[in-house]
């Protein structure tokens, strides 16, 4: 098949049109109204990526009294002390600017009497966000950069080490973009479909984190050389059953707890070693499937006593993020109330993802977001080393990404034409190499293969979570036996070509997971990362980073990284014997803490 | 087109009656605003879903429909049969008519643009 070529030259470009792209783009233009901005979005960014549904809070904001040095503390304690002081802090610093701005541009956010957005949670206030999206959108269409929608980026551009663009295709019309960019901002999203997901086969893509994200953005950095973090530390979500909802809302918003097939309130009553109610996010998965082993399950969040008029705005909130969730209650409480009260919640663990803006997985950056290529910056859920970031979080970080953008040297992008011309073409057969197939590999064949291999084998749903060496080794061999069948991936239209490559991508994302999991020895998150073979934390070997490199031979080379804390004071959660470990931090670094 | 899966009336359907290709508008806006980009005009000049396997029931295509023509209904391997929802995004909310098992009707709003509502204690 032969495909047209599209040709493109701008100042800056932004790879994906989600959160922190269309930020991105709104900053860029805002700040230095000279630049050519160009952004590639796969979809089109009016819904596209993990605001389509909407979302009812922001969880990452500084209420009155909090600092950017007490939410690092929040953060540090839930990550067990891994975690970036210097992105964490200047994220925080950031934060309240960036909810006032989109605020100012439409989104809905309820006020207290004195003008104060509403408290939803320690780091989270209400929002009525089922706009959010096209709000945020709308701001990037105006600014007057270009907006290109339907083209699915596939690889950067890569000149003596330098990234100076990227290709893709059109998912309607089959051309071939190439761009060349003086800077590159990444920001794609994270990996979902790794895993088998929770539903099976007609609901397979009703899982939590949005099914057309699927780690692009972190395998053509991979494939470019780019220095990744923290893969193992996977993000799991506690979630309504066989919804997309988590269960913040009801059980932050409404105060519901978690109660087990008896009745009783386990965190409280069994897992007070692990900090009862105040537990970290992955204990909350890790004590609910706890119950079960100890035939207490299933366990649900208590909607018993709730007044009705709540648990009908929770259904609202529901409509305004998670449409499906709002369906399964209200069906639900509705039956159930005929029989006199509301009827608990069904609660249960999800599959796993790759999402930097949850847990700690994704792009090795620095202060300013630069990542270990050249030309090359990352933004939102594809950024690891700083959790707990969220829609708000990935806002901040593009326009701390973007400020550097601008001011960084202007590279120049007419050298080395030759090897990128041979790199296009090289680039191009491989994008297009599914279509010239005929008796080749569905996608879904594919995919359905690599999720059966990461839930058996890496810690998928049917095992738990956990995993150990032996397994991981298995998952290694599939894995590079699946990469070896890619070639023969099959694709009778552009739609089922975007297929093939989000399947392309996943196991590339995949590998470098797999390599991270089996590089920790130990257990430091259990659920998140859980290795049965060494189930103990081990601060004095393993209280550090691990990042991967991948080299064009196609061999993962693993680095670990220190811990770099800024001055804070800070009490890491209770070892599993319910000590507390406390820890003065040293090494000021320079972030700013306003 | 259905889905592969066999499943006929759940997930994501569009009455034909209703349908009209969004009148004179450039772009559908179902199939403008998926962010899986599944849904197309069949040659009928109606919309209709790739692969329901593929929808994230997001709801996206549903507010968008200026003629309440897509209904989202829960797969059956999820929930009884025949809960059903539909909305309609408007200047500053989305109106929403959830359909529970039995047929009963019930309506909903959302504030979607613009100031808050004041909520003290909601
Ligand atoms: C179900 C769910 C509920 C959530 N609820 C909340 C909440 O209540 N509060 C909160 O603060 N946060 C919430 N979040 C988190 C928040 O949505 C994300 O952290 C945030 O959207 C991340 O922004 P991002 O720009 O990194 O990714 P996204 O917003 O997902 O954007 C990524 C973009 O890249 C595009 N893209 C992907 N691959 C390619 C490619 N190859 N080429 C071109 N474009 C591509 C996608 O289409 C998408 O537009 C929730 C997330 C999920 C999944
Ligand atoms: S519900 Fe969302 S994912 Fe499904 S077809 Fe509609 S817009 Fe697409
Ligand atoms: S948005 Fe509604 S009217 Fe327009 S094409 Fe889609 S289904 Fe038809």
């Amino acid at each position: 098949m032969t495909s047209e070529v599209v040709e493109h030259n701008c100042d800056l470009l932004i790879i994906g049109g989600g959160a922190a792209g269309c930020v991105a783009a709104v900053e860029a233009r805002e700040r230095a109204p000279e630049l050519d901005v160009l952004l590639l979005e796969k979809a089109h960014i009016y819904r596209s990526g993990c605001l389509a549904a909407g979302i009812s809070a922001l969880n990452a904001y500084l209420h009155p009294g909090e600092t950017p040095e007490s939410f690092l503390r929040y953060v540090v304690r839930e990550t067990h002390g891994i975690v970036r002081d210097d992105l964490t802090l200047t994220m925080a610093a950031e934060l309240n600017e960036q909810v006032r701005k989109v605020g100012s541009w439409g989104l809905p956010i309820p006020r207290d009497e004195l003008g104060r957005p509403l408290k939803r949670g320690r780091a989270s206030i209400k929002i009525f966000g089922e706009r959010i999206k096209p709000i945020v959108a709308k701001r990037a269409e105006a600014s007057g950069a270009r907006i290109l929608n339907r083209v699915n980026v596939t690889g950067l551009a890569v000149c003596e080490g330098r990234v100076v663009g990227a290709y893709g295709f059109g998912v309607r019309d089959g051309r071939f973009h190439v761009v060349r960019a003086r800077r590159t901002l990444v920001c794609t999203g994270g990996a979902s479909g790794l895993y088998r997901p929770s539903n099976p086969g007609g609901a397979a893509h009703r899982m939590w984190y949005s099914p057309f994200n699927t780690g692009a953005g972190l395998a053509m950095g991979i494939r470019a050389g780019a220095e990744m973090t923290s893969f193992e530390f996977r993000f799991i979500p506690l979630r309504i059953k066989d919804a997309i909802a988590p269960t913040g809302e009801i059980a932050q918003w409404l105060g519901a707890r978690q109660i087990n097939a008896r009745g009783e309130r386990y965190l409280e009553k069994y897992y007070q070693h692990l900090g009862g109610q105040r537990m970290t996010t992955q204990d909350r998965l890790h004590a609910t499937l706890m119950e079960h082993r100890a035939g207490r399950g299933p366990c649900y969040l208590d909607l018993r006593g709730v007044e009705p008029r709540r648990l009908e705005d929770t259904v609202r909130a529901y409509l305004s993020m998670a449409p499906s969730s709002a369906m399964i209650m209200s069906d639900e409480a509705y039956y159930a109330r005929a029989g006199g009260e509301m009827a608990p919640i069904e609660i249960t663990g999800g599959e796993p993802h790759v999402v930097g803006g949850h847990g700690l997985s994704g792009y090795w950056v620095d202060a300013q977001r630069r990542t270990t290529l050249p030309g090359l910056w990352a933004a939102g859920d594809v950024v690891g080393g700083v959790p707990k970031k969220y829609a708000s979080g990935a806002w901040a970080e593009a326009v701390i990404a973007v400020r550097d953008m601008i001011d960084a040297h202007h590279a120049d992008i007419s050298v080395g034409e030759l090897e990128l011309a041979e790199q296009c073409r090289a680039e191009r057969a491989r994008v297009f190499a599914p279509r010239a197939h005929r008796n080749g590999v569905p996608a879904i064949e594919m995919e359905e293969r690599l999720q059966k291999v990461m839930d058996e084998y890496a810690g998928g749903i049917s095992q738990q979570y956990g995993y150990s060496e032996g397994g991981l080794k298995l998952a290694k061999l599939h894995l590079s036996r699946l990469e070896h069948e890619q070639g023969a991936l099959m694709a009778d239209d552009v739609h089922s070509l975007l297929l093939c490559h989000d399947v392309i991508d996943r196991i590339t994302v995949a590998q470098q997971l797999v390599a991270h999991m089996d590089h920790r020895k130990e257990t430091r998150w259990r659920c998140y990362q859980e290795r049965l073979d060494h189930p103990l934390r081990d601060d004095a070997r393993w209280h550090v980073f691990v990042n991967s490199v991948r080299h064009p031979d196609g061999r993962i080379e693993m680095r670990e990284r220190q811990v770099e804390r800024a001055q804070v004071q800070v009490v890491l959660p209770p070892l599993s014997d319910g000590a507390v470990v406390r820890r003065r931090r040293n090494d000021a670094s320079e972030t700013n803490g306003q | 087109m259905g889905s592969e899966h066999g499943e006929i009336d759940v997930g994501i359907k569009v009455d034909e009656e209703r349908c009209n290709r969004c009148g004179t508008a450039e772009e559908p806006m179902c199939v403008r605003d998926c962010p899986g980009d599944l849904m197309f005009i069949k040659d009928n000049d109606k919309a209709a879903i790739t692969d329901n396997a593929d929808c994230w029931d997001c709801a996206a295509c549903v507010k968008v429909c200026p003629t309440q023509a897509i209904t989202m209904q829960l797969p059956t391997s999820l929930v009884v049969r025949g809960v059903t929802l539909r909305g309609r995004g408007l200047r500053h909310k989305t109106t929403w008519t959830l359909r529970l098992r039995d047929g009963e009707v019930r309506e909903y709003e959302t504030p979607s643009t613009g100031k808050a509502p004041f909520t003290p204690n909601l």
